[in-house]
């Protein structure tokens, strides 16, 4: 009885943090390049509205993550024209972008309320998933999840070993000197916000396709939020970040498992853990020697202008 | 063909700002118009429907009016530590945590005082002191540990919101409450006096009273004044002898409190008593309030009013065309941007260079 | 070699409020040295980053070997073979110098081959005697180690044309022999160079031929072999370079500031003053010489309040606390720091409230902190203005509009003129400056010595220090290694010390 809860929370903590992990990831690649979108929360919101309603209207669920994407991508490269072009302020420029997904997908999706659409499944691997406890708990999941496995080494390989990934550091921390080297700033930075949108619409799509497969206005109930704290309790680092999302994921769903096995917390109380605990983690995180000695992009949040230094 | 800026060598002048903004509000019109028209309704109705009921009629006036007061606490709250550059947009869980103070108070700590001469100021003071507990931990964290306060102030709204909800649907459920999360009705004297039927009451004056406290802070004070020096430049503030420390710290805290005051303003004026979701968000929509009156507080008043009118107004739109109300979010999103992109003109020449 | 290899002509690039450069014509020949002297401000920067690519000029022609060509970017320049090393240099902190060496190779592929590049660093580095560590994080590693990466990043790419903007401000006497042997090897392997220098000394010792710019326009194109340094300084300031400035003997009255074993930390928690001690006296001025990065910043700080410390410091008898800013203010003492935009000035706010910055602080002023209204200010400011000979159209422009040299007035104006100093601490005062105002700032300080002020003159310039101070002190390493006076006779003992040779016999 026991090892059932156990085995359904560990995988609940799987699904539930698998949104977590694609926005943070795409946050991470936005952020490095010196670009900070607090939109998270708006473009996981029209991502998992998008992909809901195509997957109604169409019964196509990989043309539905694959508008959801898009759709969180322009959103983004609308921020990215603002923070980047215009050079306005970056926190009210994505604080903008929040309003602007929840009054869309609220207005929108409106008629969509209580409608059934299609949705994923959980796909067993041969073989890894018969491992006893850990197949079912890590093998047994719908393709996302699996996607979100392979999206982690797949970014730190990406960041840390390849020339583009050198360039993308440099332009976060360094404007002006990978500017010096010839490397295109401006391009540079729309590319991976552009990225970190898909990466936010992909992660609203899993909400409303896989992990409740439904749409309810606001579904993403500050999840975008917790991945743009994420981002800081991750240092910037793929690794950590899936380690963090998971870990957020846990204590998420930890409230229907002690509800369970009747642990005397409320709900209300437990859904407070995961803030709780990202101030905890911002304590930690914050201090500059930290931020120094994991290569935090020190030009994040401020425009670069050639001519123009301020 | 490239987009580049030139630095305006001169301040732009207030009438320049005034029809920027203008010009922003517009174009967010415009835009909002293509979305009403994509699901098939008729903007220009939409838009009577959004206007006419708040300013074309008393009782919507009035209306108006209440849902103007905790936009106006909201926004003062958050236009001080703007004024520092401090990105506080924490006032939605200042808020939630004001209100929760009073209940509190009129339920649990002293429901027997009969005096409202006592009563309603020990509210107000337990509603700003919680206020200001909300805002002094995000304080400290950013002044003394460098805790980046967007996240910490948000992440403490998330966690007053639960606490409300925690209250209301657990231990503060009301007897009378047929189950429902909401928490017994405030004794009479802890409600303030209300003029007429139509929901005018005390609070709305207080609040606009504050805004002038806040005017009167920010312009004629030492505090304003150092406000001014350590928002526009930390590191001279720390210059001129200003601690800078506590200055984030204080000003964090005074916008608690002023936040937490709508918050008990909310449950003392208007709803009595204490529920889950009882703020549509009006912290957020704060931070562009903030925005739009440029974190002049009178202004404020103006464009609190102007939200407190599209509040009330995308109820009647929400009852008459079945517009869904969450319409006025994409319309605060659409006229951010608009805005954010005016600023830019403003202090920008913008050239197209051919290369 | 007299091949010409980079041609500008008749450069034009105007900034909001000034014309940086004017018709400016310039060109380089193959393996020469051409040095582009010219004051603070005199445009010669600006002209060099056209070349490069970070600006684009507003009008004339770029050609490169002969070709005409547009320099749109650094890519750009990179391609045509154009490298320049700037005065803030562009390396990424957290990068090893491989990493930053590699940055921007078109070569690379996906995946770069990182020990490739590793090999040729090493290669080049023995090739030009140039020592590098090519594991070293850039952070980790000193100024001088920086620029060397910067060279080996230009050696790297077989640039062609190298810039070199002010190269020497940070670098000890040895290393800058050191870059100066770098760049004649250089030369002969057919590379040539473009030094960017206000020195005169350096100039006519590493050039071939040197540009003098002012006011953004070229003054006159001259021969090393051909000229001395009386001529170039005249063309340089378009005077003769004799400033009024009278520096009467010192009447040292009583101690003011007393320093007693001084630790510092710097930003990165490594230590930065290690034990200081000295003083200066009212009516005295004492010159702190040496090689930016010795610990200046570090010591003005902590000195001002701004940084914590361990030891003592008194002024005027009374025990300063560690980090207290408030307490430097309360006992008189003025702080001109080093960066004034970043610093001293709040660059979005007009000028009476920059001038009034210390509104609440300063002992000298009693405002009513609950009813305060600034457009008060606007009357005193005017004063000031006209006593500071702030030129400006009016006390409410934002001070950001200002000149360098306006920006330093409203600093002085706020510190000295407001009130009435007993200790002034004075932070490379002139940097950036043109002479006009330059003389200002001395007189402005000498006129305080004379009312009895103490004076801690911290500048890298030595002129300066010899044109102001009564002492010199020099700062090595965080420590002050010695003593000595201030004129021409003792430059050499002071240039040695400030390489961190030891004076025999301190004063």
């Amino acid at each position: 009885m026991n090892q059932d809860i156990i085995t359904s929370t560990l995988s609940g903590a799987l699904r539930a943090g698998t949104p977590l992990l694609f926005a943070t990831l795409g946050e991470i690649l936005a952020e490095r390049a010196g670009v900070l979108n607090l939109g998270l929360e708006g473009m996981m919101l029209m991502g998992a509205f998008t992909g809901f309603s195509v997957s109604y209207i169409t019964g196509n669920l990989w043309l539905a993550v694959a508008a959801a994407t898009l759709v969180g991508g322009l959103m983004a490269s609308l921020h990215a024209f603002m923070s980047i072009t215009l050079r306005v302020n970056q926190v009210v420029s994505g604080l903008a972008l929040v309003f602007l997904g929840e009054g869309l997908s609220g207005f929108w999706g409106h008629g969509f309320v209580g409608m059934q659409a299609e949705s994923f499944s959980s796909i067993k691997i041969p073989f890894l998933g018969d491992i006893p406890y850990v197949g079912q708990i890590v093998f047994d999941r719908d393709i996302l999840v699996y996607m979100g496995y392979i999206a982690v080494p797949v970014i730190w390989w990406f960041l840390y070993k390849t020339t583009a990934g050198m360039n993308l550091r440099a332009v976060g921390e360094s404007p002006e000197a990978a500017d010096a080297r010839g490397i295109n700033v401006v391009l540079t930075r729309y590319i991976y916000t552009v990225i970190g949108g898909f990466f936010s619409g992909l992660a609203g799509a899993y909400i409303s396709l896989a992990y409740t497969p439904m749409w309810v206005q606001n579904m993403t109930a500050g999840r975008g939020w917790i991945a743009v704290a994420l981002v800081i309790f991750a240092i910037w680092d793929p690794v950590l970040a899936l380690i963090g999302a998971y870990a957020f994921g846990g204590i998420s769903v930890l409230q229907f498992s002690f509800q369970i096995i009747q642990v005397p917390i409320p709900v209300n109380i437990m859904n407070m853990f995961p803030y709780l605990f990202t101030i905890f983690v911002m304590l930690f995180a914050s201090s500059n020697k930290m931020k120094k000695r994991f290569g935090a992009p020190s030009a994040l949040g401020v425009p670069y202008s050639r001519e123009e230094k301020t | 063909m490239k987009i580049h800026f030139e630095k305006r060598e001169k301040k732009p002048s207030t009438l320049l700002i005034f029809l920027a903004s203008l010009l922003s509000i517009l174009i967010a019109i415009v835009f909002l118009g293509f979305i009403i028209l994509s699901l098939g309704d008729n903007p220009l109705t939409a838009y009577w429907q959004l206007v006419s009921w708040g300013l074309g009629t008393v009782p919507g006036f009035i209306q108006s009016l209440v849902s103007m007061m905790p936009l106006l606490f909201t926004s003062l709250g958050v236009l001080i530590a703007f004024k520092m550059k401090l990105w506080n947009i924490g006032a939605e869980g200042q808020f939630q945590m004001g209100a929760f103070a009073a209940t509190w108070g009129a339920l649990y700590l002293f429901p027997h005082l009969g005096n409202p001469w006592l009563f309603i100021p020990l509210l107000m003071i337990l509603g700003m002191a919680a206020g200001a507990l909300w805002g002094f931990l995000p304080g400290v964290m950013r002044a003394y540990l460098g805790v980046n306060e967007i996240l910490s102030t948000l992440m403490l709204n998330y966690v007053a919101i639960y606490w409300v909800n925690y209250l209301t649907y657990g231990p503060w459920k009301g007897a009378h409450s047929y189950n429902f999360p909401v928490t017994a009705e405030f004794p009479s004297a802890a409600i303030f006096p209300q003029y007429g039927t139509g929901g005018l009451n005390l609070g709305i004056f207080i609040s606009i009273a504050v805004a002038f406290f806040v005017f009167y802070l920010v312009k004629y004070t030492k505090l304003g004044f150092n406000l001014g020096i350590a928002g526009d430049n930390l590191r001279v503030g720390e210059y001129a002898g200003i601690n800078v420390k506590r200055m984030i710290v204080l000003v964090m805290v005074i916008g608690g409190a002023i936040s937490g005051l709508g918050g008990m303003a909310e449950m003392s004026g208007v709803l009595f008593r204490l529920q889950p979701n009882f703020s549509p968000g009006y912290g957020y929509t704060a931070v562009i309030i903030a925005w739009l009156a440029r974190l002049d507080p009178i202004a404020t008043v103006i464009v609190s009013f102007f939200f407190g009118v599209l509040l009330v107004g995308s109820q009647q739109l929400q009852l008459f065309m079945q517009i869904p109300s969450s319409l006025v979010n994409a319309f605060n999103g659409i006229l951010l941007f608009s805005l954010l992109a005016s600023e830019i003109l403003l202090h920008y020449r913008v050239r197209w260079v051919r290369l | 070699m007299n091949e010409t290899v980079l041609e500008l002509t008749k450069i034009v690039k105007r900034f909001p409020g000034l014309t940086a450069n004017d018709n400016v014509d310039f060109d380089l020949k193959r393996g020469e040295v051409h040095a582009l002297l010219g004051e603070n401000g005199a445009g010669k920067s600006t002209l060099m980053n056209i070349a490069y690519g970070i600006y684009k000029a507003d009008s004339g022609d770029v050609k490169v070997n002969g070709q005409k060509v547009e320099i749109s970017s650094p890519r750009k320049a990179i391609e045509y073979g154009i490298g320049m090393i700037q005065q803030h240099f562009s390396l990424v902190p957290s990068f090893s110098v491989t990493q930053n060496v590699a940055l921007g190779l078109k070569e690379l592929g996906i995946v770069p081959n990182l020990p490739k590049v590793r090999n040729k660093i090493i290669e080049l580095s023995k090739k030009y005697k140039i020592s590098v560590d090519p594991d070293a994080k850039i952070w980790q590693i000193s100024a001088g180690e920086q620029q060397r990466v910067e060279i080996i990043k230009l050696l790297y790419v077989r640039s062609q044309i190298m810039i070199l903007d002010e190269p020497t401000a940070i670098l000890t006497p040895q290393e800058t022999e050191g870059l100066f042997e770098t760049i004649r090897e250089m030369t002969k392997n057919a590379a040539s160079v473009i030094f960017i220098s206000h020195k005169l000394k350096e100039v006519i010792e590493i050039s071939d031929r040197i540009t003098v710019l002012r006011h953004g326009k070229v003054v006159g194109s001259v021969k090393t072999s051909e000229t001395n340094e009386n001529e170039l300084a005249k063309m340089m300031v378009g005077r003769e370079v004799i400033m009024k400035i009278e520096k009467k003997p010192s009447k040292a009255s009583g101690e003011i500031l007393k320093v007693d074993n001084l630790h510092v930390m710097n930003d990165k928690g490594l230590k930065a003053i290690k034990g200081v001690s000295f003083d200066v006296k009212g009516g005295e001025v004492l010159g702190i010489a040496g090689v930016e990065g010795n610990g200046q910043r570090e010591l003005s700080e902590a000195l001002y309040g701004m940084r914590d410390y361990k030891g003592t410091v008194t002024v005027d008898g009374t025990k300063m606390k560690s980090g207290n800013v408030m307490d430097r203010i309360k006992h008189h003492v003025a702080y001109v720091p080093q960066d004034r935009k970043a610093d001293a000035l709040c660059g979005g706010l007009s000028i009476y409230q920059n001038l009034f910055i210390k509104a609440f602080s300063s002992p000298s002023m009693k405002f009513n902190p609950y009813f305060f209204v600034p457009e008060r200010l606007r009357v005193p400011s005017l004063r000031l203005m006209k006593d500071y000979s702030i030129s400006a159209s009016s006390v409410d422009l934002e001070v950001k509009f200002l000149s360098g040299g306006n920006m330093q007035k409203v600093v002085l104006a706020r510190e000295i003129g407001n009130s009435s100093p007993k200790l002034i601490i004075a932070v490379h005062p002139t940097r950036g400056l043109d002479v006009g105002a330059e003389e200002f700032v001395y007189n402005v300080l000498l006129e305080q010595k004379a009312k009895g002020a103490a004076i801690l003159l911290i500048a890298g310039d030595l002129f300066e220090i010899f044109n102001l101070s009564d002492r010199v002190a020099v700062l090595y390493e965080g420590q002050i290694i010695g003593y000595s006076q201030p004129d021409e006779s003792h430059l050499e003992e002071i240039g040695l010390m400030m390489a961190g040779v030891k004076n025999e016999n301190p004063l």
